[in-house]
């Protein structure tokens, strides 16, 4: 910490040069801060925090097929399993098939078993007395500029009410807040009445999308779900019960190679930095042979000028991929924003800025360890010398 | 104010390079070649030319000894480029898997606004409806080439990694649908028998999930289906499982229901009356497009993002990349100095200058695009990779590395070069004469 200002002076000493190198590392980390975003998303179902004690039971076979509702109460007399709620897909979209809702329908104690939707005592129970209430998530609220009261007509793309009528009215009765640990993509749901929707349309009946099972105790969470799945064992709707983590990780992995492809191109972009990088300190270094050899002279030992070249490299790559990853930060609830939804960038979390943070001193290191190698062992003589 | 008469020439230089790279990006092939000619005659047969040409071969033969620095341009714009081609090459491989899909002289038909198969029902007396409309084509003893189709989503575990289920698109088809996608070739095996829960596989469904090879049996709604045969398409279809649509309704307690008509048309022409005959006919509420138009207009919303995020990703590495390009090009502009100076000293202008040390970054660019855009290809070409479709299963596609592709690349790589090198193109040939001399 002593030579702080000897270490910054030699990183500004030619300032073009530092200023290109450092925009480099800023788009590098730009677009790592972007990517990680990305990356999280897709595994943000198995690492959020809530849902730890929560099974999900859905049809072993497909996502398509339904459950009966008898089986509920079956269910329910499951050792370890406290409370159980379901819903169904609705499918529903807003006026044009571009603005698709995440709209199900869900049993009266659908919002018990997910503590992390926070509803106002009195939004909750206008939601229990009212037949065609919702509530909605926030991010939802905001995108259309829903309030409560409203009344919402959504076209539902799978089910038609029995009239034939694909429009269904709902009333707004209550925007809830997320609490700590959602998943994302939990702020924009949109739930109406089971009931409602098994009454009114026109095949569905009695029928449901999946179950959630609270449990009494994470621990038990194998054995329970083992127990559920052997009630319908051998029946027309055989289930498959697993952890919500387990579930909608594999709806990520679904979507594809994705998470390959992103690290294919992080790959991609370290080591293009790292060259480039590396390069300018070589470079640096080249330059400034005869004032190492100074500082040398007048007293600094080898492993001190070691260590300033490397400190020299390490700050370059932190001084830009702090900022690179600020800019990632501040860029990529823009970006959502911008594109109104279609491209749902989360902010750059904890996680991403501490993985940046090492990976920036891991790279200073490697970058810098060339360069501050030769100037450790740099020769007085010659190199005052200019040999 | 000579500052500030070196910020205004600066500011112009700015203006005149994205000038120069907007007009850039449109140009053609053709163009792009008329413009090297002029070039290579300017080179040769004017004397500025050939001044250029003889100071760039300095450069180009002193590049040796800057390896290291040089190498840095062409790996970092070959990872731009690599990333970029690989990216488009995605989007296109789903665009034209999908986009291959269909003819126009078929057309399909699912229930109103239902958008995919998946959303969509359509009762018996509505598809008896549908295969008796006038412009549908028919077989010599009078039945119309349609196919009532069901299709439904399975859970099977991948053959890249057991553990996971992924969805695959299982489609229970008439009898006509054979004569519909004359393109659905039997590899291996034979057709399913109507009746008995047979299917057979399209040959990319068969590389992506465990246990369907020819003779082995999956469950499916708790019944027992034997795998009989094992088909290629050449589009979406390798991607589907297909049986006898009776029997898959029954296993699926449909009914007499189907999801969506395909129907052969007597000519592309016929479209619309068919069209029209449907949608005027008060007991229907259908969408009728060609099949052709229904799957390309499936991929649209993918490919895009695809093309948006490779774009994006493109333009933030380029910019990271011109940057390294502009660092190594001043650092050897300043490594030259003494020799740029000497050469004006000696009576050469500014423009050789300025163009010979902008020609080998181009040169440097270049050779980066072709090793990015090369590597790619190779790794890349023919790449299978499956995600999820609108009908809520994978719909299996190459990356496809056509050379257009590369030549964006390539197009994109000299963009780079053209940026990277001007700057310190311009600097060489401003440097006070004395003051270059003088320069270590």
């Amino acid at each position: 910490m002593k030579y702080f200002h000897l270490v910054w002076a030699a990183l500004f000493r030619r300032k073009t040069r530092t200023f290109l190198t450092l925009v480099s590392i800023i788009t590098a980390f730009l677009l790592f801060g972007m990517l990680d975003a990305v990356r999280t998303t897709f595994d943000s179902g198995s690492k959020s925090i809530a849902g730890v004690d929560r099974l999900i039971t859905s049809s072993r076979y497909s996502i398509i097929q339904s459950l009966p509702q008898a089986l509920q109460a079956r269910i329910a007399t499951v050792p370890g399993v406290r409370d159980v709620a379901y819903a169904n897909w609705f499918g529903g979209i807003y006026q044009d098939p571009k603005n698709f809702v995440f709209s199900y329908a869900v049993s009266p104690n659908y919002l018990d078993v997910y503590p992390e939707i926070e509803l106002s005592p009195e939004q909750r129970k206008a939601f229990d007395d009212t037949r065609t209430g919702v509530v909605i998530g926030p991010l939802l609220a905001k995108k259309y500029g829903w309030k409560v009261g409203d009344k919402i007509p959504l076209q539902s793309t799978i089910f038609p009410q029995k009239n034939g009528d694909k429009t269904w009215q709902f009333d707004i009765v209550g925007i809830y807040s997320l609490g700590k640990g959602a998943a994302n993509g939990m702020d924009q749901l949109f739930l109406l009445h089971w009931k409602y929707f098994d009454e009114a349309n026109l095949y569905a009946r009695h029928e449901v999308g999946w179950y959630i099972d609270r449990l009494a105790s994470p621990d038990d969470a194998d054995r329970v779900a083992k127990a559920i799945d052997a009630i319908s064992a051998n029946s027309d709707h055989e289930t498959k019960s697993q952890t919500e983590q387990a579930f909608s990780a594999s709806f990520a992995k679904q979507l594809g190679d994705i998470g390959l492809i992103v690290t294919a191109i992080m790959g991609a972009v370290f080591f293009t930095l790292l060259l480039l990088t590396g390069n300018t300190m070589a470079q640096a270094v080249r330059e400034r042979t005869s004032e190492l050899a100074v500082l040398k002279t007048i007293g600094f030992s080898s492993r001190g000028v070691l260590g300033m070249v490397l400190a020299e490299s390490v700050l370059l790559l932190v001084f830009g991929g702090v900022i690179g990853l600020g800019i990632a930060s501040v860029l990529a609830p823009a970006v959502s924003k911008g594109s109104g939804g279609m491209v749902n960038l989360p902010p750059v979390g904890a996680g991403s800025w501490a993985l940046g943070v090492g990976l920036m001193v891991l790279i200073g290191l490697v970058v810098g360890a060339l360069p501050s190698l030769r100037a450790m062992r740099l020769n007085i003589v010659d190199a005052l010398a200019g040999r | 104010m000579k500052k500030f008469l070196s910020f205004l020439g600066n500011l112009g230089l700015l203006v005149l390079l994205a000038v120069v790279l907007g007009v850039w990006t449109r140009l053609s092939m053709a163009a792009v070649g008329v413009l090297a000619v002029l070039l290579i005659l300017w080179l040769v047969f004017f004397r500025r030319g050939r001044q250029t040409l003889s100071v760039t071969r300095v450069g180009i033969s002193t590049l040796g000894q800057r390896l290291g620095a040089s190498s840095v341009i062409v790996i970092g714009i070959a990872g731009v480029v690599g990333v970029l081609v690989a990216m488009l090459a995605m989007g296109d491989g789903f665009a034209a898997t999908l986009a291959q899909t269909g003819s126009d002289d078929t057309a399909i038909v699912l229930r109103g606004g239902s958008a995919a198969e998946l959303n969509s029902v359509l009762e018996r007396d509505n598809i008896d409806v549908i295969e008796q409309a006038p412009g549908v084509a028919k077989t010599p003893d009078g039945k119309p080439v349609a196919s009532a189709e069901i299709s439904v989503v399975a859970n099977l575990p991948k053959k890249s990694d057991p553990t996971v289920d992924a969805n695959v698109q299982i489609r229970g088809v008439d009898d006509a649908a054979w004569t519909l996608r004359p393109n659905v070739k039997i590899l291996a095996g034979r057709r399913f028998k109507p009746g008995l829960r047979e299917l057979v596989v399209g040959q990319g469904a068969l590389r992506q999930f465990a246990g369907l090879e020819v003779g082995k049996q999956i469950r499916l709604a708790g019944q027992n289906w034997t795998v009989v045969g094992e088909f290629a398409s050449g589009d979406s279809h390798d991607s589907e499982l297909w049986g006898d649509r009776q029997t898959v309704a029954s296993t699926y307690r449909r009914g007499s229901s189907a999801q969506s008509v395909t129907v052969r048309l007597t000519s592309p022409e016929a479209f619309d009356t068919f069209k029209s005959a449907l949608v005027g006919d008060p007991r229907l509420k259908v969408d009728v497009s060609t099949t052709r138009d229904y799957y390309a207009k499936q991929s649209e919303g993918l490919t895009k993002v695809i093309r948006v995020v490779g774009i994006t990703v493109g333009v933030i590495m380029a910019i990271g990349a011109i940057f390294g390009a502009l660092n190594t090009m001043f650092a050897a502009v300043a490594a030259r100095a003494r020799e740029i100076a000497t050469l004006r000293a000696i009576g050469f202008r500014g423009v050789p200058v300025v163009v010979s040390v902008l020609l080998e970054t181009m040169l440097l660019a270049l050779l980066g695009g072709v090793l990015g855009g090369f590597v790619t290809w190779l790794i890349f070409n023919g790449y299978t990779a499956s995600t999820l479709g609108s009908n809520f299963s994978q719909v299996v596609f190459q990356f496809k590395v056509s050379p257009q592709l590369l030549w964006t690349g390539i197009k994109w790589a000299l963009a780079i070069g053209l940026v990277g090198g001007l700057f310190p193109a311009v600097r060489a040939a401003r440097l006070p004469v004395s003051t270059a001399l003088r320069e270590l």
